[in-house]
């Protein structure tokens, strides 16, 4: 899952430069802002039905911890 | 679970009216530096709105979308029994502005007139009252006039909200006829968010006082606004619509019985382009069916789904079934599966 993430991940963000990976602190990323923020939120819905509200979401620093989120949630 | 259904009622007709005055977001570059705008600009698709001047009012737009309906459609205005007005941004705080229509439209006396406030879900809330009404055998036809200067209540230095609103109204004929068929109404409301999008200044709770009315650095953006300007929490609004808006349009459908393939339209409000290509994805529908007037006409508010109809569906709308979703500030929220008959649809109304 953790490769389909990143890609979906980078995807979401435009991003086209290798510079992604599970140890990402994604706020630190040069794409990262406010509507950036929605879309990962939407992209999470729509690719695995799991909506993580605001407040949960700001707990989450690294892509990693976004990716044990998702598959906290699935189990 | 508030559900409703109404039998063989429907929108004879509709017209909306937009005010001529064209604001190109790309050019709206007073207050802030044009490379932020456009950034702004891609991500919410909207290009361009509609601002009324200083004199004109919501009611202005409705009446002149009445005025081409009642007209249109030759309909005696001694007919009309009904008349809800719909908006956030009314005339005067007393009296309610559908009482002025009413003497302005020359609609007579007998006429039961009163206001509706509510925001984007505004609409489907009217149209299910009047529907529910009309279904008595007493009221011969009703209009619903619905109308929004949202350019008024936002600060045009509070980024969050500078970009995203316009203004319009619309006029809908609504009767009893055999070809409507059944309709069926979902209607929801949860106060605990009033905070997501809100005017705090100006209504009895904290009157309007020179204090209220200073414009003020309002967060660590260098966003501008007074108290009784509106603003707007995107990020939680957001949140709000995933987790309520595709399970209600999922329950009213089952509720009516229909499927993807048995709505031939799915008009949405129309918030930004970011939402309402999110509820496409998310509901797997096939984009040819979603209209959309976003990139024209911005955030009309509860204006804004039967604008969209006016705007993109004249012509496609003989016996057509619309599914219609509209949600916003309160936060309230309201979906519907309606058949249109024959549904006529006016040009649009340019003042």
């Amino acid at each position: 899952m953790n490769a389909k993430f990143i890609e979906l991940f980078k995807e979401t963000l435009e991003i086209e430069e290798d510079i992604v990976n599970t140890e990402t602190k994604f706020r630190e990323l040069e794409q990262w802002d406010s509507l950036a923020f929605l879309s990962v939120i939407a992209m999470i819905d729509e690719e695995y039905d799991i909506v993580i509200e605001g407040n949960d979401f700001k707990k989450l620093v690294t892509v990693n911890d976004l990716i044990e989120e998702i598959g906290k949630r699935k189990a | 679970m508030a559900y409703l259904n109404y039998t063989n009622v429907g929108i004879r007709g509709l017209a909306a009216a937009v005010p001529v005055k064209v604001i190109k977001n790309y050019e709206y570059t007073r207050y802030f530096p044009a490379e932020d705008v456009k950034q702004v600009v891609d991500k919410i698709g909207i290009i361009e709105r509609r601002f009324t001047d200083d004199k004109t009012c919501s009611s202005d737009l409705c009446y002149a979308a009445a005025e081409k309906l009642l007209s249109d459609l030759s309909v005696p205005r001694d007919e009309i029994d009904l008349l809800i007005f719909v908006s956030q941004t009314p005339d005067y705080r007393m009296p309610a502005t559908s009482i002025l229509l009413q003497e302005r439209l020359k609609l007579g006396h007998q006429t039961i007139a009163f206001d509706i406030n509510l925001g984007c879900s505004g609409f489907i809330y009217g149209m299910s009252v009047i529907y529910a009404m009309m279904e008595r055998s007493g009221l011969r036809r009703a209009l619903l006039l619905d109308g929004e200067t949202r350019s008024k209540v936002y600060s045009p230095k509070d980024r969050k909200t500078a970009f995203i609103f316009g203004d319009a109204g619309v006029a809908a004929l609504i009767e009893r006829d055999d070809s409507f068929g059944q309709s069926f109404f979902s209607m929801n409301s949860d106060g605990s968010k009033e905070n997501l999008i809100k005017m705090d200044a100006g209504g009895y709770r904290n009157m309007s006082s020179l204090e209220t009315l200073k414009e003020k650095v309002v967060d660590e953006h260098g966003n501008i606004r007074s108290d009784e300007h509106g603003y707007m929490n995107g990020g939680d609004v957001f949140n709000f619509v995933i987790k309520e808006i595709p399970s209600d349009i999922k329950n009213i459908m089952q509720y009516a019985g229909a499927d993807n393939t048995a709505i031939d339209y799915f008009v949405f409000h129309q918030a930004n382009d970011f939402i309402n290509t999110y509820l496409a994805k998310k509901l797997k529908l096939d984009l040819s069916k979603v209209p959309s007037t976003i990139a024209k006409f911005g955030n009309t508010s509860s204006v804004s789904i039967p604008l969209t109809i006016v705007s993109e569906l004249q012509g496609k709308l003989e016996s057509r079934k619309l599914l219609l979703s509209g949600f916003g500030v309160g936060m309230t929220w309201a979906s519907a599966v309606i058949n249109t008959g024959n549904m006529f649809i006016s040009d649009l109304v340019e003042i």
